[in-house]
């Protein structure tokens, strides 16, 4: 249940941010052109609000209700990290949604989101396949 | 300003309940590798957390709320390809936008800043790529 809700307000918060909006989107991306940088005070709320919230909840490297699981900071480093997020941006200046904004569009925005997510779920199993599964 | 920071305050709290009440990242590329690849926790938590996601679509929509002021000039060949791009590179760099930006730069972790900082550079060379090769319709 937890995990719905936690679901649910995150697509709530990233629909109304603007994050959903693959033009807005490229609009941040597009630093040598007409650069929209509102999209960077999502991540700015975001980050300062969960890096207070973070503190709160967690005491000796535990939370308060379970132990933490599944670290993204630590599932890739080095020169595969640096591929990765070189690949990861090539395909999100392209379409312009990254995973959470187009699971939200999903059901509201027509075709390309869903497009969008059937290739990502393929591209996401050959990855996983080709480098063992570890989950960020 | 205040709506992306607004949203921006919404999915710090998300991401915040989720690491208190599940010891998770709210990372979604993440739950997607595991609802997709069965891990040692299994599908559920991941899942559930997905359809959250979904559902937040429905609700924006029932309440008139636009999720986007238009759409982009793509083919389906370019958003496949875009998805199987971001999909591969998520699970290379151990996270997306939310693993990497909202969990790990409120961590202060140097590894995602390194990644949210490829993003942005790698996506900015993307859109230029795509004004270029078609003038911005793919």
């Amino acid at each position: 249940m937890t995990s719905f809700a936690s679901g649910l307000l995150f697509g709530l918060g990233l629909g109304l941010s603007g994050m959903t909006d693959p033009k807005k989107v490229v609009g941040f991306l597009d630093f040598f052109g007409g650069w929209d940088p509102s999209l960077a005070f999502v991540m700015g709320g975001a980050v300062l609000t969960h890096g207070l919230g973070l503190h709160l909840v967690k005491r000796d490297g535990k939370t308060l209700c379970r132990t933490e699981s599944g670290r993204p900071e630590e599932a890739s480093r080095g020169g595969k990290l640096v591929f990765g997020a070189c690949v990861f941006g090539l395909g999100w200046g392209l379409g312009g949604y990254c995973p959470g904004p187009a699971l939200v569009a999903a059901g509201a925005a027509g075709r390309q989101p869903l497009v969008f997510l059937a290739a990502l779920a393929v591209g996401t199993l050959a990855a996983a396949k080709a480098a063992g599964s570890d989950c960020g | 300003m205040i709506a992306p920071l607004a949203g921006g305050i919404l999915i710090g709290l998300a991401a915040t309940l989720r690491l208190w009440a599940d010891g998770r990242a709210a990372g979604v590329s993440g739950a997607l590798a595991g609802t997709l690849a069965r891990g040692p926790e299994g599908r559920t938590p991941h899942a559930r957390f997905l359809l959250g996601l979904v559902a937040a679509g429905g609700v924006l929509s029932l309440l008139g709320v636009p999720l986007a002021q238009g759409i982009l000039p793509r083919s389906d060949a370019a958003m496949a390809a875009s998805g199987l791009l971001v999909g591969m590179g998520a699970r290379l760099a151990g996270g997306c936008t939310s693993g990497h930006g909202v969990c790990g730069l409120s961590r202060l972790s140097p590894r995602s800043l390194l990644a949210i900082l490829i993003f942005m550079a790698s996506g900015a060379l993307s859109v230029v790529l795509t004004r270029a090769l078609a003038g911005g319709r793919l």
